[in-house]
């Protein structure tokens, strides 16, 4: 071997020196960074005063000073906000996983004329970008006389949510077995009996799946309410956050305050069911 | 008998069929159809006026100003496209591959590249708005901070700066999304194929371009197709960040905001359109249609069975 392959062999680059995996390593943690430094900023912002925050924007903050959550408390519409997406986004889950999977299960358990023609119907609806109808959409609200109603948002979402709650729910259903079925077929029982008493105790992991799916849009949905919704004692947390920031602008505190209680039973429920949220939330893209 | 079982069990089908259809077919189907038809009518406001053929769609694309704004916007979405296509899912591959490795921490950084996807659009917006405030903002006091006064700028007032500084903020906002789908993807890669590829190869590059890259193609076809529909249905974060307007000076309008503000008016015009709107809806649609099944066809060929 000559010299000059040698001291070529010998010299170690970067990922030589650090170790291809130590590479790998410093890029996850300065990504890591980057994503939770904006979030841990927020929350430190929110028990700051404006002077606090413009002298000292990444100390910690006294912890005990909550006076820009009482603000929000006292002085906001923020609680009514909260409600109404709570009642908006209920509302609408509960909709979407009755009916997905009436659908579901009829295109599943039952061999009727038009059944694939129906599920090519749904699935239709998967990638219709429904932003672009939102004109026609806004005539039909009115029409049926509720524009400035949660039924506008609820009707919306729920028919957004159908095509990939049945399309989830349609492949699981598949895959349960049909002696259970037909064993209490031969007992007499009801088509109805049949189905609420043995076949969804046991869809109920698809249900999971398919409602973590809709639940995170819906609830951050904020251009259908832009729309359909004028009233402010009817706006969503997101429209709501447009409200309350244009009223406090000068107000650093109070923003971040209301940011950070706006982020928080989002980002609470994902710490707690991550797994389910990744899984939920790419089921779509994963196959 | 045997016909009256079987008009009960049609009735019962029908029961649990037919309300999801319904639901799909009036909030759905009807809106989309309807936004073809009403593009080729004149509108006074809300009330629908005489058939104009495509009167409305010559009038976006040829007649100025409004065929400006319409090159203006789109040129922007393009930008956005590609920008994102190597910030969020050039960036989402590279972060899956680590996070492939199962290195000690992993579980953790997985978590956390995933936390801001969870997050609204809005919050997001509004938190960057304030970040990137020319004054206060902790993104030019970090600048200042760490000796490079220089470098501060007003990121979302000037017009060379503030559509990059959108898409920063949604490259930070979404880039767990593609890293969690190309991470699925690899770990589906057969672990006979990888030990295989470690006799043959030292080099991580190869491994990377010749074995990895092409075996996590099906992942790829859905953040690509995904992205490129997100890319043209762009709405939220410009419209939080730089107002319905795309200031400054329309640096930031994409068709989204465009599309919006000629159907419904905005606070300074106050004019709204229902019928040029619908010719812009038609068109993104179309576009958006045409591309994306060009796209998925020619990705999907490149697809390999494992």
């Amino acid at each position: 071997m000559t010299a000059a392959a040698e001291t070529y062999y010998e010299k170690r680059g970067l990922i030589g020196t650090l170790g291809r995996d130590g590479l790998l390593q410093i890029i996850l943690v300065a990504n890591t960074f980057i994503m939770l430094a904006p979030i841990v900023i927020m929350v430190f912002s929110a028990f700051k005063t404006n002077m606090e925050i413009f002298q000292s924007p990444f100390s910690l903050p006294d912890f005990t000073n909550v006076a820009n959550f009482v603000k929000i408390w006292t002085q906001t519409n923020f609680l009514r906000y909260l409600a109404n997406s709570f009642i908006v986004t209920g509302a609408s889950m509960v909709c979407i996983l009755t009916l997905g999977t009436m659908a579901a299960y009829a295109i599943a358990r039952y061999q009727f004329f038009g059944a694939s023609f129906i599920l090519m119907f749904f699935l239709a609806g998967l990638t219709l970008p429904l932003k672009l109808a939102i004109i026609p959409l806004f005539m039909l609200m009115r029409d049926l006389g509720i524009l400035n109603n949660q039924l506008s948002l609820i009707a919306v979402y729920t028919a957004m949510g159908l095509p990939t709650t049945v399309f989830i729910m349609t492949g699981f259903i598949r895959t349960l077995p049909s002696e259970l079925e037909d064993a209490a077929r031969m007992d007499g029982a009801s088509e109805a009996r049949i189905m609420w008493s043995i076949m969804l105790p046991l869809v109920r992991p698809a249900m999971v799946i398919a409602g973590i799916q809709n639940v995170v849009p819906i609830w951050n949905d904020f251009f259908f309410p832009l729309v359909f919704i004028q009233n402010d004692s009817l706006k969503t947390l997101p429209q709501g956050l447009t409200t309350f920031m244009g009223e406090y602008t000068t107000d650093w505190g109070v923003l971040f305050s209301g940011l950070t209680l706006s982020a928080a039973p989002i980002i609470l429920i994902y710490i707690m069911l991550s797994r389910q949220f990744i899984n939920g939330m790419t089921s779509g893209a994963v196959k | 008998m045997p016909q009256l079982r079987l008009t009960g069990r049609g009735l019962w089908i029908t029961v649990l069929i037919a309300p999801p259809l319904a639901f799909v077919a009036l909030f759905i189907v009807y809106p989309i159809v309807a936004a073809f038809a009403y593009a080729f009518y004149d509108w006074q406001g809300l009330m629908r006026g005489d058939f104009v053929g495509l009167a409305n769609f010559h009038q976006v694309l040829f007649v100025e100003p409004y065929a400006s704004w319409t090159r203006n916007a789109f040129t922007h979405n393009i930008i956005v496209f590609f920008a994102l296509m190597v910030l969020q899912n050039g960036v989402g591959f590279i972060l899956a591959y680590a996070l492939w490795r199962e290195l000690p921490g992993a579980r953790f950084h997985r978590v956390a590249v995933f936390l801001p996807v969870v997050l609204s659009t809005i919050i997001v917006g509004y938190l960057w708005k304030l970040f990137l405030h020319p004054l206060f903002g902790v993104v030019n006091q970090s600048l200042k901070a760490v000796g490079l006064p220089f470098l501060a700028q007003p990121w979302l007032g000037q017009d060379t700066t503030a559509l990059w500084a959108l898409i920063f903020a949604n490259a930070w906002h979404m880039v767990g999304f593609p890293t969690l789908v190309f991470l699925a993807g690899m770990q589906r890669i057969p672990g006979e194929i990888l030990d295989a590829v470690r006799m043959e190869t030292e080099s991580e590059w190869v491994k990377i371009t010749k074995i990895v890259w092409p075996l996590v193609a099906p992942s790829a076809t859905v953040v690509f197709v995904l992205l490129f529909v997100g890319a043209f249905n762009w709405f939220e974060l410009p419209y939080i960040m730089a107002g319905l307007d795309g200031s400054p000076y329309g640096s930031t309008d994409v068709l989204g905001l465009y599309f919006y503000r000629t159907a419904f008016g905005n606070v300074s015009a106050g004019q709204q359109n229902f019928g040029l709107g619908s010719a812009l809806a038609v068109l993104i649609f179309v576009f958006i249609a045409a591309v994306a099944s060009v796209i998925t066809v020619r990705l999907r060929a490149r697809e390999i069975q494992i």
